[in-house]
C-alpha cells in the first residue's frame, strides 16, 4: 500500500506539473546534450575502427618515384611488418563541358584480387572491372553521387599525357578516401576531386610502371611503432625516390576525420558541462523556493511527530523523482538525438556502416549531476527549515526589520507610485533572491550569447578567409614546380589581371619530440592576392629569412619567434634546413607555414620556381579565362575561390559544426525555460500581495505591474549581466569547436548581441503574458485565504 | 457532569517558564514566568486576548517551541531537557493538534490525512474508526477542498485522536467557523475527552466555551491571571455565543 506521505508526494508532483516539467526539462536538455555527443563520438570512433579494421586501411604509406617489385619482398621481410603491397598511383584530369574547369583525379591500380590485402574497396553500386575489359574503371562514389555519374557513364581523362575514355564499372567506397580535398586546398569538396581504380595492368602501362611500383602499403605486427619502421624504410627507399612514407594517422583523409572527431569530442567535453551546470543552478533556485513555500507543511509534519529526516526525505523525494525523470528523458532523448545525428554523421563521413556505442560514462555524469545539483538545492534549504521549531515553521516567517535600513524606495517617494515602490523594495529588500533570479536569466542569456557569437565566428571565419586574406578569383596550380615564366604566361591570357605566384612544398616541421607534416607556401614578400594577417588583421610582410607559421601550427610544435625550427623538404633533394620562426600568423583554415618565395626558392637550391598562381579576372571573361587555362600543358588543375567558399559553408553547415544548431535551439529554450521559472515564482510568492492589492481596489493591471514590473527589473538588470557573462562563455565554446582545419574566431558582433537580447525579451514577453493570465483568472478570496 | 476519570498526578506542570521573542528594545514578552499545574483528563480553557501568551505555552507544552527560561514537565517528565529527537518521540506518541486554520494537507483526502498520522504511531485506532467518531465517515474519501470549514475541522480532530494522544492541543480550533458548526466541533471534543480520557487544552477567543471546560485559565500579558474550575459544566450544545 502506498503509504499517505508518498500519495502526497504524488499528488504535489501534480500539482507542480508545469514547474516541475519547466525544471525537468532544463535537466533534460543537458543530460540530451551530454549523452548525445559523448555517445556520438564514441559511435563515430568506434565505426571508424571497424571500417579501418575490416577493409584493412594500411597503417604506413611509402611514396617513392619509382621502385622495383622485388622491394615489396624487402619491406615485408622488415621487423614488425605484416604484409606489403605495391601499387601505381598517378594524377589525372577528367574532362568536362566547355566552359567547366577540368577536375582533378587520383589514379589507382586496383588491388590484386587473388592477394591484395590492404586498402580494400566497398562496392556501392555496379561491379568490378572484367580482368582484359581495359576500358572499365572504379569511381569513388562520392564524386559520382555529386556529379551524377552511374554505372555504364562513360567519361574522358588524360593521363599522363594520354587522353583516354572509360566506362563506369562500378561505384566504391575507401576508408582511404572518406574526404577528397583538392591538390593545394584544404576544404573537402566531393565534387571537385575524383578518385579512380583501374586494373594494375592498365596503370602500369599509363604510368610507365611495369614490374614496379610507385607507392607501397604496409600493416603492421601488433604492437609495432610505425616511426620505428618508417626510420629503416626511408633510407631504404631514398635511392628509388622515397619522399617519405607516412603512417595512418598523417594520411589525408583520416587526419580530416581525425580533426573532426577530435573537434566534436573537445565540444562535447566542455559544453554538456556548463548546460548541465546551468541546468543544476537553476534547479537549485526553483528547489529552494519550493521548499520555502512548503515551510508550513513541514512545520504541521513535525508538529505531528515526523522526524527531520522523515520530513527531509519526502521533499528529497520529489525532487529527485523530478530530476530523475528529467535525466531519464534527456538520456533517453540523448540516444535517440545521437543515433539519429550518426546515421546524418555516417552519409558526412562516408561509412558503409554505423556501429553504435553509447558512452555509459555520460550516463553516469549527467545523472550525478542533476541528482547532486537537485538535492544539493533543497538539503541547503532543508537545513535552514529544520533549525527552526515546528512552531516557527508553522507561524509566517516573521517579516525582516527593514526600519533602520537604507530604503531607496522612500526617498523616492516624490517620484514614484506606490506599485513602483512595491517593486523597487522587492528588489532592494531581497538581494539574494534577486540576485538568484538575475543570475539564473543572466545564465541563460549568456549561452544564447555564445552560441550566436558562435554563429558569428563561423561567418566571420568564410568572411576573412575569402574576402580579406585571399583577395584572388581563381588559383592555378602546376603538375611539377615551373619556372616563373608560367606566370607571365598566365598574365598574357586575356581577362586576367592579375597575378600572384606561389610555391608548395611538403615538408615536416620539427621542434623537439613535435612534428606536423604539412606544407611550407612560399609567397611575394608582399603578397596582395592572397595576404598572410597578423592577430589585428594586418598584413604580414613576409621576412626575408626564416619562416612565418600560422598559430595553430605553433601551438601544435610548442614554438615561439626566435626559436630554430627544423624544416624536412619532401621533395627534390629532400634538404633538412634549420630556420628561425619569424613571426605568427593569423589564419583560420589549416595549419600553414610561409616564407618569403625567393628565400624558400634559395633553400632548396631551385631558384624561380613556381607551383601556381593566384589570378584576378575580369568578371565578365571568367569562362574564357577558365577555358584557356585548362588547356595549357603544365596546368594540373584550375579552382574557382567561389567554389572553395560554397565547400567550406557545406562543410561548417553539415559537419561537425551542424551541432551549433542543436546548441542554438537548447540554449534558447533553455533561455525560456529559466525566464519562466522566475516569473512563475515570483507570481507564487507575490499571489497574496496582488490578491490584497485587487482587494483594495488595484485594477487587474496595476496589480499586475507589482508582478511584471519585478520580472521587468530583473531582466534588464540581467540583459548586461548575460552579456559580460556570455563573452566569458563564449572563449570556452569556441576553443571546444575549433579544430586543426579551421579556428572559429570570437567576434563579438552587435546583431548577434542584439538577437541574444531580443531572445531574452521575448522569453519575457511571453512568459509575463502566461503568469498574467494565470494571475487574472485566480480567485482573490481564494489567493487571501491561502495561509503563508 | 461525572468526572470520574480524573487522575491524582498532573498532565502538565510548569515552574517559572517564560518565552521572549527577538532581544533588545524589540523584544516581546510572551511569557512571563508562568507556574500552574493541569491534571489529567480535563478539558483546560485558556483564555485571554491577543498576544497574551496562550498560545505559546501551547506550542511549549506541545513540543513545537522551546521556553526561553523555566521549567514544564510532562507527566514526570521535563520536556525543557528534551532534544529534538525526543520532542519529536514526544509529540508522535503523546500529543494531537487541531489548529484554528485546520493545516490539512491539500493534496490528501480526509482519511489519507488521518493515515498520515496512524502510519506513525504505536497504537493508532483505525483511520476510518477516528472519522466516525467525528461524524464524516461518509466524507472519507473527499478532499479537504470539497468539505466544509466545520468538516475540515472535524477531519483535522480526527487526525489529532486517531493516534490516541494522552493529551490534545487545539488552538482557536472554532475561530474560523461560525457559532453552529463550532458547537459540533466542541461537541466531538468533549466527546473524545469522555470516551479517550484524553487530557484537551483549548486555546479560544470565545469565553462561551469556558463553560464546558474543567477549568479555565485566564491570561494577561504573559501571565497568568486566574484559575477558576467549574463545578458544572455545560453541554456544548447550550453554549451561546
Amino acid at each position: 500500500m502506498v503509504s499517505p506521505l508518498n500519495r502526497k508526494l504524488l499528488r504535489d508532483l501534480r500539482r507542480l506539473k508545469t514547474q516541475a516539467a519547466a525544471i525537468g526539462a532544463v535537466i533534460a536538455l543537458g543530460v540530451l546534450l551530454m549523452v548525445m555527443m559523448s555517445g556520438l563520438v564514441n559511435t563515430l570512433e568506434e565505426t571508424r575502427r571497424a571500417y579501418y579494421d575490416r577493409y584493412r586501411l594500411a597503417e604506413v604509406f611509402v611514396p617513392v618515384t619509382r621502385a622495383p617489385e622485388r622491394m615489396i619482398e624487402r619491406i615485408a621481410a622488415l621487423p614488425g611488418v605484416a604484409v606489403a603491397e605495391g601499387r601505381v598511383t598517378g594524377s589525372a584530369l577528367i574532362d568536362t563541358p566547355a566552359g567547366e574547369l577540368p577536375i582533378r583525379a587520383q589514379a589507382l591500380s586496383l588491388p590484386d584480387p587473388d592477394k591484395g590485402q590492404l586498402n580494400q574497396l566497398y562496392l556501392t553500386a555496379g561491379r568490378v572491372p572484367i580482368a582484359g575489359h581495359s576500358a572499365e574503371v572504379l569511381l569513388l562514389d562520392g564524386f559520382a553521387t555529386a556529379r551524377g555519374l552511374v554505372p555504364g557513364d562513360q567519361f574522358a581523362a588524360t593521363m599522363n599525357g594520354t587522353k583516354r575514355t572509360f566506362r563506369i564499372a562500378g561505384l566504391v567506397r575507401s576508408p582511404e578516401f572518406l574526404f577528397t580535398t583538392p591538390p593545394g586546398e584544404l576544404v573537402p569538396d566531393d565534387a571537385r576531386f575524383a578518385v579512380i581504380w583501374l586494373p594494375r595492368a592498365d596503370m602500369a602501362a599509363l604510368y610507365d610502371m611495369e614490374g614496379a611500383f610507385n607507392e607501397a602499403l604496409i600493416s603492421l605486427m601488433p604492437n609495432t611503432v610505425p616511426a620505428s619502421v618508417i626510420a629503416v624504410l626511408d633510407p631504404m627507399l631514398s635511392r628509388f625516390g622515397g619522399t617519405g612514407a607516412y603512417a595512418q594517422p598523417d594520411q589525408a583523409s583520416n587526419k580530416f576525420i581525425s580533426e573532426e572527431i577530435r573537434g566534436l569530442a573537445s565540444t562535447s567535453q566542455s559544453i554538456p558541462p556548463i548546460f548541465l551546470g546551468i541546468a543544476a543552478f537553476l534547479l537549485y533556485i526553483v528547489v529552494s523556493r519550493l521548499v520555502q513555500a512548503e515551510r508550513g507543511q513541514i512545520g504541521l509534519l513535525k508538529a505531528f511527530g515526523y522526524s527531520g529526516i522523515e520530513v527531509s526525505l519526502h521533499y528529497l523525494k520529489l525532487v529527485l523523482v523530478i530530476a530523475c525523470a528529467g535525466a531519464t528523458a534527456g538520456a533517453l532523448g540523448g540516444i535517440a538525438a545521437g543515433n539519429a545525428m550518426a546515421v546524418f554523421y555516417q552519409a558526412y563521413f562516408k561509412f558503409p556502416f554505423l556501429v553504435f556505442q553509447v558512452d555509459p560514462r555520460a550516463f553516469v555524469i549527467s545523472f550525478a549531476a542533476a541528482i547532486f545539483a537537485a538535492s544539493g538545492g533543497s538539503l541547503f534549504v532543508l537545513r535552514r527549515v529544520f533549525a527552526l521549531t515546528p512552531a516557527e515553521a508553522m507561524r509566517p516567517p516573521t517579516p525582516p526589520d527593514y526600519s533602520h535600513r537604507f530604503d531607496p524606495a522612500r526617498s523616492l517617494k516624490d517620484w514614484l507610485d506606490q506599485p513602483s515602490r512595491m517593486v523597487l523594495r522587492r528588489l532592494t529588500r531581497h538581494p539574494g533572491r534577486m540576485g538568484g533570479a538575475i543570475l539564473g536569466v543572466a545564465c541563460g542569456m549568456a549561452l544564447s550569447v555564445s552560441t550566436l557569437t558562435m554563429m558569428s565566428g563561423f561567418t566571420r571565419t568564410v568572411d576573412l578567409t575569402f574576402t580579406v586574406m585571399d583577395r584572388s578569383d581563381m588559383a592555378v596550380t602546376f603538375a611539377l614546380p615551373r619556372s616563373t615564366n608560367a606566370v607571365y604566361n598566365l598574365r598574357r591570357v586575356p581577362g586576367v589581371k592579375s597575378a600572384e605566384p606561389v610555391r608548395y612544398v611538403p615538408v615536416i616541421l620539427r621542434n623537439g619530440p613535435h612534428s606536423y607534416r604539412g606544407t611550407v607556401e612560399g609567397r611575394p614578400s608582399s603578397p596582395v592576392l592572397n595576404r598572410v594577417i597578423d592577430e589585428q588583421v594586418r598584413p604580414i610582410t613576409m621576412p626575408p629569412r626564416g619562416i612565418l607559421l600560422a598559430q595553430p601550427l605553433a601551438d601544435i610544435l610548442k614554438i615561439a619567434p626566435g626559436d630554430i625550427i627544423s624544416v624536412e623538404v619532401r621533395t627534390g633533394r629532400q634538404p633538412v634546413l634549420q630556420l628561425p620562426v619569424a613571426g605568427i600568423a593569423q589564419t583560420l583554415l589549416g595549419a600553414p607555414a610561409f616564407m618569403e618565395i625567393g628565400a624558400l626558392n634559395r633553400a632548396l637550391k631551385e631558384p624561380g620556381r613556381v607551383s601556381g598562381a593566384f589570378l584576378t579576372v575580369d568578371s565578365d571573361q571568367a569562362d574564357a579565362v577558365a577555358a584557356a587555362i585548362k588547356d595549357m600543358p603544365a596546368v594540373a588543375g584550375v579552382s574557382r575561390k567561389n567554389d572553395q567558399r560554397d565547400a567550406l559553408v557545406r562543410i561548417m553547415n553539415t559537419g561537425p559544426g551542424s551541432v551549433r544548431f542543436v546548441m542554438l535551439a537548447v540554449a534558447a529554450i533553455i533561455t525560456f525555460g529559466i525566464v519562466y521559472n522566475a516569473a512563475r515564482i515570483a507570481l507564487a510568492e507575490r499571489s497574496r500581495d496582488i490578491a490584497s492589492l485587487r482587494v483594495m481596489g488595484f485594477s487587474k493591471g496595476e496589480a499586475a505591474f507589482v508582478l511584471l514590473g519585478e520580472l521587468g527589473a530583473v531582466i534588464l538588470i540581467a540583459l548586461p549581466v548575460g552579456l559580460l557573462m556570455g563573452r566569458g562563455l563564449t572563449y570556452l565554446i569556441v576553443k571546444g569547436f575549433s579544430t586543426d582545419i579551421y579556428q572559429i574566431p570570437v567576434v563579438h558582433s552587435p546583431a548577434s548581441q542584439g538577437l541574444a537580447t531580443t531572445v531574452v525579451v521575448l522569453a519575457a514577453l511571453l512568459s509575463g503574458w502566461l503568469v498574467k493570465r494565470d494571475m487574472d483568472r485566480a480567485d482573490m478570496i481564494d489567493a487571501l485565504k491561502t495561509r503563508e | 457532569m461525572a468526572n470520574s476519570d480524573i487522575k491524582t498526578h498532573p498532565a502538565f506542570r510548569s515552574v517559572g517558564l517564560t518565552k521572549v521573542y527577538g532581544d533588545g528594545p524589540t523584544a516581546v514578552h510572551a511569557l512571563r514566568g508562568v507556574d500552574m499545574e493541569i491534571p489529567s483528563g480535563e478539558i483546560v480553557v485558556l483564555l485571554g486576548p491577543s498576544g497574551s501568551g496562550k498560545s505559546t505555552l501551547l506550542n511549549i507544552l506541545g513540543g513545537l517551541d522551546r521556553p526561553t527560561d523555566g521549567q514544564a514537565w510532562f507527566q514526570n517528565t521535563d520536556l525543557t531537557a528534551m532534544n529534538d529527537r525526543n520532542l519529536t518521540l514526544y509529540r508522535r506518541d503523546h500529543v494531537g493538534f487541531v489548529f484554528q486554520f485546520y493545516n490539512l494537507m491539500p493534496s490528501l483526502t480526509a482519511l489519507e490525512n488521518v493515515e498520515l498520522v496512524t502510519e506513525i504511531s504505536d497504537n493508532p485506532m483505525e483511520p476510518s474508526q477516528a472519522l466516525e467518531m467525528v461524524g464524516l465517515k461518509d466524507r472519507a474519501h473527499h478532499f479537504p477542498a470539497e468539505l466544509s470549514g466545520g468538516e475540515q475541522q472535524r477531519v483535522a480532530i480526527a487526525r489529532a485522536i486517531a493516534k490516541r494522544p494522552t493529551v490534545l492541543f487545539c488552538d482557536e480550533p472554532t475561530g474560523a467557523l461560525d457559532s453552529q458548526t463550532g458547537r459540533s466541533v466542541l461537541r466531538v471534543l468533549r466527546d473524545v475527552n469522555q470516551s479517550l480520557g484524553t487530557t484537551i487544552m483549548i486555546v479560544t477567543h470565545a469565553a462561551a466555551t469556558a463553560q464546558m471546560a474543567h477549568r479555565v485559565l485566564r491570561f494577561s500579558d504573559g501571565e497568568i491571571l486566574s484559575v477558576e474550575i467549574n463545578e458544572t459544566r455545560l453541554d456544548p450544545g447550550e453554549i451561546e455565543w
